[in-house]
């Protein structure tokens, strides 16, 4: 199924979980860690024992706030409630949530293209256990049983409430990327989503261009990766867009994303939705942060994405959805070094963006990354010596200078090319006359054949060059 | 009988062996248990064990600590490691607690020697023990009678001389209207100056445990034991139990004391009155200034009460659902597994509250119900302030009643829980609160008249208290 | 008098709550929380718009512990209470439907 885009419009808004990165739960001293043998992570409270009571941990509320912030999001007093449901890997049959007064709330992030996504709120709350659905292949509705464990339970949650800003499945990674990036530098959560830390659930609604109003929506569950992500988006779209041309309406409800089968399936209608019988936990009491904790947390914030993005394509000139690579790979701060080393900021761009996929770029020397775009620029190396002399600085932690010597490179003058280029014209009568007959694609072979007879010595754009005089 | 302050004095100074301050009390016991069943669990052996350890610190020169050598019983819904914990509940029938009460630890850790587990109303819900699944108590003062509840078992161990002192836990009048039916002291601290961690949830923002004893300085002393700040308690005060025994005998001269109006009238027994007002004389004979004052918003207490406690117990109580723990009624599917266990598992009285409370949370009835409920408490702990602005502490009875017949509200819910008219306002409020023996009915069984005071004002409590209980003697 | 509470209204509570009635249970508990919410029209009729909620008693706010983990309970004897494990987990009848 596809979908006219020039009918239609995707109206999506995310629901974002993240684990967050303590040593602990979130209402209790039982560990907090992936994996792991069953119900080893356990302790009254984990196993919602009669008696047990919650008591807050401190540095889930600190990463709240850190995020919180980071979403420029009003940070405020909150309460938790309890959400009441029966399911077997929830203890005590209710989630700790904050439902009235999330800690967080009205902010918004800035996707690489500028564009800003306002979040209504990013709120704590736990985590469920895990339940194993055994026979059936695994498929909860053929299972002959069930196995439950709570080594996951009371794992503190951030829930990340997007508002229905985005409006294509490519715009709804770039969010979930970009949260992720934040969610990452502030030290909030590992950002792993085949670890489960990082879970998206997506309402998805569309209507006709130029409709003011919105479509009714479902919620998408059970996406795993960003690309089934995408995938469930235009699926579920197209299925929607389907219903309403075909006279039908599309009906509030819970559909489950297929990987293999690359559909939504039903997973429950809205109207039989549970009643949670939301009401503040009388175990806890509220929190109310106060400017000063808010204003420590704050300060301590490092420079979050966005800001990298346009400090760096400031300094460098560039257009800031270029920027975007590169602060991903975290390598924005060596390019600004090395700009201001004196490194020409296009060449350090471009090596940044296709040359340093390499995790240990970012350890790379500034002055001697910024050496070798001079080495380049001024021309004492070609472009692929330069690139080749980067990885092995990558690899090696050696300075170019010592590495281009190493090899003994050094740019070859037109003039020591001319004989190696007639000789190969002379042995390749037939690519010569379709390279003079325009076939540009042969060039290729005589570039690649002139760096075989100079080990890569020789400057590719003066072989071509010198190609071109020689067809007159 | 010996008190708890005689014992743990007499056992410290080396001149009283706890292991025969304990069988003093197991033969008893063994005299009367069959017939007031207080116990669902006896724990002689450890309780021995423990006694006797006791004696030989003591023996080697080292102080067990202000209970030293003290048996106490301890209502069946306080979590004991390695002891059974039931709620006298089918559900939780066999459970075995893998960790303890922070009030037992306290207790165990100041010298006191636990003897068994008591009988309660089924989850703490009821006025009488009937609701026990395991049967119920009956009042040592007249077997035919119900020891009031729902720490009926507690009140019962303490009045039959089981033990000097015994813990209940009291949501809405659990403590104060058993003691007030055994002839017993009974007392309901302050909401957080005593840990509800391990004591098994009714009603989270109401329920708090607190001490039965037969003298009111027993009562002082336990509590400054098991009071006191707990890190593992979000809902815990901070600081330390305010120093209760040391006052105990300053008296009531000049104190202002206020006869709440309200709790004076209709429904509320002439003979139980009558006490309270004799109670009120004792109180002016000793100094103390005496007039009725109306607290107008207590009237609505028990509507209030009947919303709130259901709906935090229909939360609390949806952890028992055969998964983890506790007794499992197996079916096809987990759903179906969890409704088998749930309805086999809990008597009527408890799904009663639970669907009562699920009512009263649910989407279109919340405002109605729950959300005036929460705004009615903030009356009544208003009007409860204004009071406190004129007088010390306020009098009032404790039960409507004396101890009554058995089967003679277990027909009818709302008969039951009018038992609990003048004891549910000071829960919502989160005041401290104490039922006093002060003679008896036309019945010749005992009243309770209760002391109420405002937030932390045990001292106060205390002292009136104490002038009461040397009145009768 | 029309009741407060119907016996539907009795049957959903029931389901939500996990609780199966007979139809004789239904009647019963339908009369006897007809009666307790009779009781409660009392403050259904108060006016209370200004009324600020109380939903603990406590003034206490920021009650937080430090992110230290605890000893762990033992597993062993925790799985030896439960009414059926297998390979260290809670085993269940089959779960059907997923957690909302």
């Amino acid at each position: 199924m596809s979908l006219d885009l020039d009918v239609w419009e995707i109206v999506i808004g995310l629901e974002v979980h993240t684990e967050l990165l303590t040593r602990t739960k979130l209402f209790s001293g039982a560990v907090n860690r992936f994996g792991g043998e069953p119900n080893t992570h356990i302790d009254p409270m984990t196993l919602g024992l009669p008696g047990a009571l919650p008591v807050l941990n401190e540095h889930a509320v600190e990463l709240a706030i850190r995020v919180g912030l980071a979403l420029n999001c009003t940070v405020q007093r909150s309460v938790f409630a309890r959400k009441n449901y029966f399911y077997p890997d929830q203890p005590k049959n209710y989630q700790i949530s904050q439902y009235e007064l999330p800690i967080n709330a009205d902010g918004w992030l800035e996707l690489p293209s500028g564009k800003r996504v306002g979040i209504e709120r990013a709120h704590l709350e736990e985590d469920t256990g895990k339940s194993t659905h055994v026979g059936g292949g695994g498929r909860i509705h053929d299972a002959r049983y069930s196995l439950v464990d709570l080594n996951r339970a009371g794992v503190p949650l951030l829930e990340i409430v997007g508002r229905p800003d985005l409006r294509t499945a490519d715009e709804a990674k770039a969010y979930v990327s970009e949260l992720r990036s934040i969610l990452v530098a502030v030290g909030a959560s590992d950002g792993k989503m085949e670890e489960g830390s990082l879970r998206v659930d997506c309402n998805v609604s569309v209507r006709h261009r130029g409709d003011s109003d919105f479509g009714t929506r479902c919620e998408i569950k059970n996406i795993n990766s960003l690309r089934a992500m995408g995938r469930a988006i235009d699926y579920e779209a197209a299925r929607q867009a389907d219903l309403i041309s075909s006279g039908e309406a599309v009906v509030q409800q819970t559909r489950h994303w297929n990987d293999t089968e690359g559909r939504t399936t039903l997973l429950r209608s809205k109207e039989d939705a549970d009643d949670y019988r939301y009401f503040p936990d009388p175990d806890l009491v509220e929190i109310d942060p106060g400017p000063e904790w808010i204003e420590r947390v704050r300060a301590a914030l490092p420079m979050l994405p966005s800001a990298r993005r346009h400090r760096l394509a400031e300094r460098t000139g560039a257009e800031l959805e270029r920027t975007a690579l590169v602060v991903e790979r975290g390598l924005d701060e060596l390019c600004l070094t090395a700009v201001d080393a004196g490194a020409d900021p296009e060449r350090v761009l471009t090596h940044a963006e296709h040359n340093l996929a390499d995790e240990r770029a970012a350890g790379l020397d500034p002055e001697a990354f910024a050496q070798l775009v001079a080495m380049e620029t001024d021309g004492r190396l070609t472009a692929t010596q330069t690139k080749a002399v980067l990885a092995e600085m990558v690899d090696t932690g050696d300075g170019p200078d010592a590495i281009a010597a190493r090899h003994g490179y050094e740019a070859m003058d037109s003039g020591s090319l001319e004989p190696i280029v007639d000789g190969l014209i002379e042995a390749n009568p037939a690519e010569w006359e379709r390279f003079c007959d325009g076939d540009a694609k042969v060039a290729g072979f005589f570039v690649g054949q002139v760096m075989k007879a100079t080990q890569g010595k020789a400057d590719g754009k003066a072989v071509t060059a010198l190609l071109n005089a020689r067809r007159g | 009988m010996r008190t708890a302050v005689d014992i743990a004095a007499g056992v410290r100074a080396g001149e009283l062996s706890a292991l025969e301050v304990l069988d003093e009390h197991l033969e008893r016991v063994v005299l009367r248990e069959a017939e007031i069943h207080a116990f669902n669990h006896l724990t002689e052996e450890a309780a021995r064990a423990a006694a006797t350890g006791l004696d030989r610190r003591v023996a080697a020169g080292e102080d067990p600590g202000p209970l030293a050598g003290v048996p106490v019983a301890l209502k069946d819904n306080l979590c004991t490691e390695g002891v059974p914990t039931t709620c006298s509940s089918r559900i939780l029938e066999g459970w075995i607690p893998p960790y303890t009460a922070t009030v037992v630890e306290r207790l165990v850790a100041a010298g006191a020697v636990p003897v068994g587990k008591t009988n309660l109303d089924e989850f703490a819900m009821g006025s009488s023990t009937e609701n026990s699944a395991f049967g119920p108590t009956r009042n040592p003062h007249d077997v035919t009678r119900v020891p009031g509840g729902s720490s009926g078992g507690s009140a019962a161990a303490v009045a039959a001389g089981f033990a000097p002192v015994s813990l209940g836990s009291d949501t809405g009048g659990s403590i104060r209207q058993p003691a007030a039916l055994c002839g017993v002291v009974g007392v309901k601290p302050t909401y957080g100056t005593v840990s509800r961690l391990g004591l098994v949830a009714f009603g989270s923002s109401l329920d708090q445990i607190g001490p039965f004893s037969a003298t009111v300085a027993d009562a002082a002393l336990v509590l400054e034991v098991i009071g006191g700040h707990d890190p593992g308690d979000s809902t815990s005060l901070p600081g330390s139990f305010p120093s209760v025994s040391e006052h105990l005998d300053d008296g009531v001269s000049g104190l202002r004391v206020g006869i709440v109006t309200e709790m004076m009238g209709d429904g509320i027994a002439a003979d139980v009155t009558a006490r309270v007002r004799a109670a009120a004389d004792a109180l002016a004979a000793a100094g103390a200034t005496v007039e009725e004052v109306s607290v107008r918003a207590v009237t609505y207490g028990l509507s209030a009460y009947y919303l709130v406690a259901p709906a935090e117990a229909s939360s609390n109580l949806a952890r028992y659902d055969g998964v983890r723990y506790g007794v499992r009624v197996e079916a096809a599917t987990a759903g179906e597994m969890m409704e088998a266990t749930r309805t086999a598992g809990f008597g009527d009285e408890v799904k009663r509250r639970i669907m009562l409370g699920t009512y009263a949370l649910s989407a279109g009835y919340y405002d109605a119900f729950y959300g005036k409920a929460l705004k009615v408490r903030t009356l009544i702990r208003r009007d409860f302030d204004a009071a406190y602005e004129r007088f010390d502490v306020l009098l009032s009875p404790t039960s409507p009643t004396t101890a009554f017949p058995f089967g003679d509200k277990t027909a009818d819910p709302m008969a039951m829980y009018l038992n609990d008219v003048c004891t549910i306002p000071t829960n919502l409020a989160g005041h401290p609160a104490m039922s006093v023996p002060f003679g008896v009915g036309d019945d010749g069984l005992p009243v309770g008249v209760q002391v109420l005071a405002p937030a932390l004002g045990e001292v106060v409590m205390f002292r009136t208290a104490a002038v009461l209980e040397g009145s009768v003697r | 008098m029309e009741s407060r509470i119907t016996t539907d209204d009795v049957a959903k509570v029931a389901r939500l709550a996990r609780l199966r009635l007979t139809d004789d249970e239904l009647d019963r508990f339908t009369h006897q929380l007809s009666d307790i919410l009779d009781h409660a029209a009392d403050i259904e009729a108060l006016e209370l718009d200004d009324v600020e909620p109380m939903a603990r008693p406590v003034p206490l706010s920021n009650v937080l512990r430090s992110d230290e983990p605890n000893d762990p309970l033992d597993r062993d004897a925790v799985l030896a209470a439960a009414p059926s494990t297998e390979d260290g987990q809670f085993r269940v009848s089959p779960v059907l439907g997923e957690a909302p």
